[in-house]
């Protein structure tokens, strides 16, 4: 499939990451929000006191200031696809481009019909008709997110299809695999518990500064009650679908696993890493020691990978050349047993373009010996195989640390907010204003752990990044990232500008 | 029951949804020629807030349908996507381009503080309804006058033309079928503007919309003309049972003529839009939207249907003509058209209630008490 242009590469990737980090600053406040609008408004219409109203006026427009930029960010990603990754848009868009047309035919129409009605309909429809329309966008936001990252979770775990030799592609043989994998559904629900905790960080910081400038108290008070609730109920959920993803994670990419853990040497009963700072030197098999100083939890790793103490965690060195004790095969054997299986499609496509039936029977049977190794067959060597250890170590430690910060917060807000005592808690409210910036770094992380982390893999173990690329002189696609990358900040900053105002005007201006 | 259907009528059924798509996207271009005619129309800043607040209850419908146009491409016809997105490169960067500035101009125009100021959104939104557009159109006019790529054996595309898409803009078909776009757009948004605004507030502003109506129209009508004389008269592609494409003078003229029923779409379409135009121009009505609207998407069928059915690739390779992509060699396997078949059966379902609450939002025109809302755009 000729020679991979590694500046090529390198630009779609950091093309593909801006795109996707900027639209993601939107996003999670768009999920949470919504629900959080939703809960208001709820709350309005129960007990018609116009005060909830008001706030679920205030909320909305900040709701809104918000959406239109993640609608903005967000048509590039659906196109991105094919403009930059066209290679892998034929590869495996049986499979991949249905969750997003799903995603196009049941969400999208949902958000941008009863966002109109959320926004523009309190006098042109009944009060039950708003509220419905007001959790419809809930719903229709959160619906979006699920097939889109049912197609994410589908990347990380191929599941439901096969590889056919005659159109040179993956091909669907189960939507129902694809849909409930449960890489899926752990990336659905934790993507989507964080998401809410980001915008219960967003309601904490607004309110808290009201709270510290003593204006708008009432409403700062019911808002902050309100989210979190919210925000502790979705600290748990989480929890444990992080941990459900981190066991996904040793089953079926344990590379990713051992580069976020900074694990190099596999281990039965592996210490968790609590704490530790990397040996920025440090490379593979080269026998230095990972940290520089660590902290660890006895057998945590095991226990939180594989569900049981003693169990064995795979480092990066027995992933990359092996371990025969452990049973595992190395990334050298693999990218041997993969260029076996590209020269056989290839002779298999030459046999069957000259007719030759006994030639293509012979070459297909022996490239199906070898098909699951197919991807790393385009690997050069088998360091290709392992991910930024240190980006993805340090982004899940700082992601997990906040968390915890997070689940704290909404347990004293709740505490103090029941009690009504928040507004006295001048120690705790700087806290509230600077969680937001806090939770846009988590959940930034969070992608950072879950697409750095499975490098170089587009599609896991099928298709490395370097075959997956549009067919592009790397030039246009520097420009088109510095064109992304100019006008998104313009916008970002158009963005800040309007909210901080807005939330200077407070719900009188909403 | 949709699983025992051939594979080649599943094809057939996905060309028919997407081009049901793209046609109402064109359709909903109203809301982009409003966006053209804003400068023109909307004299002082209570008839642009008018104009600005009747399509922004509307724009994201436009903008939804258009996702969901490449939605049902990738996942329907993904070689064509891979092809097309991958090789055509700027003309669809630059097409979604228009789309992102036009995504934040109605929630941030009239904020305070909005970095950019309001003029340079109202610009964001006139580039999105014309240079929008015109690509689009250009982009649609290679399905009959082809592309500059080639595929190879592991179906990679390799775009031969330096400017890698933006050439299909110089072609004078495609140039024209996209002005024709430009200002059949605008045709439409003085009709949607007139039925959905109340205009107590700006009764000036409602003759210029009648008059910029039947501008639109003669401007556009050249364009259409040349479209249509070029498209009868043209070499089209074609393929034969053994899948090899050739070139075959006077192509689409034989489809129409092989498919009366496109020739009829293609026809009432083009009636029922000049219907909307004197019924808005000369006969005072509000209603021509409909009229247009709906002979808008008649044509868009049409046209979807002659680049695609009867032995015909929809998107040819000028390059290379055995890489010319068909619905039957760009499509998904049986399975997914298949279990999309399914998912697509709600689509009746969606049009409901989007026309439910179209009908509930659009009982009372666009006024005054809108513009002045603190929600107002």
């Amino acid at each position: 499939m000729g020679e991979i242009d590694l500046a090529l590469v390198n630009w779609s990737r950091a093309q593909f990451a801006l795109t996707a980090m900027y639209h993601w600053l939107f996003v999670p406040l768009t999920l949470g929000l919504s629900f959080l609008c939703a809960f208001f408004e709820t709350i309005y219409v129960k007990t018609g006191n116009e005060e909830w109203k008001h706030l679920t006026k205030f909320w909305m427009t900040l709701f809104g200031i918000n959406f239109a930029i993640g609608v903005a960010t967000g048509i590039i990603l659906e196109f991105e696809f094919g403009t930059n990754w066209s290679n892998y848009s034929w590869m495996v868009g049986d499979i991949f481009g249905a969750p997003l047309a799903v995603e196009g035919i049941v969400a999208f129409f949902l958000e941008a019909t009863f966002f109109a009605v959320m926004f523009f309909g309190w006098d042109r429809v009944s009060k039950g008709f708003h509220l419905f329309s007001t959790w419809m966008v809930a719903v229709g936001s959160n619906l979006s997110a699920l097939w889109i990252l049912v197609a994410n979770g589908w990347m990380q775990y191929p599941t439901g299809m096969a590889f056919n030799p005659d159109t040179v592609r993956f091909e669907m043989q189960n939507f129902w695999e694809v849909l409930f994998s449960p890489v899926a559904i752990a990336k659905f629900t934790h993507t989507t518990s964080t998401s809410f905790l980001v915008a219960v960080m967003f309601v904490f910081a607004v309110s808290s500064y009201y709270l510290i400038k003593r204006r708008h108290v009432e409403m700062a008070k019911r808002s902050i009650l309100v989210a979190s609730v919210f925000g502790l109920i979705s600290f748990v959920y989480a929890g444990l679908t992080g941990d459900e993803s981190a066991y996904n994670n040793a089953r079926i990419q344990p590379m990713k696993l051992a580069a976020y853990e900074g694990l190099y040497e596999g281990k039965r009963g592996a210490d968790l890493v609590a704490f530790g700072v990397m040996n920025p030197d440090k490379t593979v098999g080269d026998g230095q020691d990972p940290f520089l100083v660590e902290v660890a939890i006895p057998k945590g790793l095991s226990l939180l990978g594989k569900r049981q103490f003693d169990a064995f965690i795979p480092g990066v060195n027995d992933l990359v050349y092996g371990n025969v004790e452990e049973n595992i095969v190395g990334y050298d054997q693999k990218i041997e047993r993969g260029k076996q299986a590209i020269a056989d499609l290839s002779a298999y496509k030459d046999a069957k373009k000259a007719g030759d039936a006994g030639a293509a029977e012979i070459a297909l049977a022996q490239f199906k010996e070898n098909q699951e190794f197919l991807g790393f067959g385009y690997l050069q060597k088998p360091e290709d195989g392992i991910p930024p250890v240190q980006t993805s170590y340090y982004s899940f430690h700082i992601m997990v640390y906040l968390a915890v910060f997070f689940g704290l917060l909404c347990l004293a807000y709740l505490i103090y907010g029941i009690k009504d005592t928040i507004e006295e808690k001048r120690w705790l409210l700087p806290f509230g204003v600077i969680s937001f910036f806090l939770a846009m770094i988590a959940s930034q992380a969070g992608w950072i752990v879950a697409e750095v982390g499975r490098q170089p893999w587009a599609i896991q173990n099928m298709l490395p990044v370097g075959v997956a690329t549009s067919n592009l002189a790397a030039g246009n696609v520097m420009t088109t990232f510095w064109m992304f990358a100019i006008l998104f900040t313009l916008l970002l900053l158009a963005e800040i500008k309007i909210m901080l105002n807005q939330i200077k005007k407070g719900p009188e201006g909403a | 029951m949709i699983g025992s259907l051939d594979t080649a009528v599943l094809q057939q059924i996905w060309w028919i949804l997407a081009a049901t798509v793209g046609s109402l996207f064109l359709f909903l271009t109203f809301v982009q020629g409003g966006q053209t005619l804003l400068w023109q129309v909307a004299r002082n800043d209570t008839e642009k807030s008018l104009v600005i607040n009747s399509l922004g209850r509307k724009w994201e419908l436009t903008f939804t349908t258009l996702v969901l146009f490449g939605g049902a491409l990738f996942a329907a016809f993904p070689k064509f996507y891979a092809t097309s997105f991958g090789g055509a490169y700027w003309v669809w960067i630059l097409i979604l381009f228009t789309f992102i500035v036009q995504a934040v101009s109605y929630e941030f125009r009239k904020k305070p503080n909005n970095l950019l100021g309001a003029r340079v959104y109202e610009i964001f939104l006139f580039i999105n309804g014309s240079v929008g557009i015109l690509l689009i159109g250009a982009a649609v006019g290679t399905f009959f006058t082809g592309s500059n790529f080639t595929l190879n054996q592991f179906n990679q595309v390799t775009w031969t033309h330096p400017l890698r898409g933006l050439e299909a803009a110089f072609s004078l078909f495609n140039l024209s079928l996209g002005l024709f776009l430009v200002f059949n757009a605008r045709v439409l948004g003085s009709m949607y503007l007139l039925n959905n605004i109340d205009f107590a507030l700006a009764p000036e502003m409602e003759m210029r919309l009648r008059r910029s109506c039947l501008i639109s129209l003669v401007c556009a009508l050249p364009f259409l003309l040349y479209v249509l004389a070029s498209l009868l008269l043209m070499q089209g592609f074609s393929f034969d049972e053994n899948g090899v494409v050739s070139l075959v003078s006077g192509k689409y003229l034989a489809n129409l003529l092989a498919m009366p029923a496109v020739l009829i779409l293609l026809l009432t379409g083009l009636v029922l839009v000049v219907w909307g135009v004197i019924l808005t121009a000369f006969l005072g009505g509000f209603r021509g939207i409909w009229f247009g609207g709906l002979g808008t998407v008649l044509v868009g069928l049409a046209v979807f249907f002659t680049a695609g059915f009867n032995n015909t690739p929809f998107y040819p390779s000028k390059a290379d003509l055995q890489s010319s992509l068909s619905i039957f060699n760009a499509s998904s396997s049986h399975y997914t058209l298949t279990a999309m078949t399914y998912v697509a059966l709600v689509i009746p379902l969606v049009l409901a209630y989007i026309a439910y609450v179209w009908y509930l939002m659009d009982g009372r025109k666009i006024g005054a008490e809108d513009i002045s809302d603190t929600k107002a755009y």
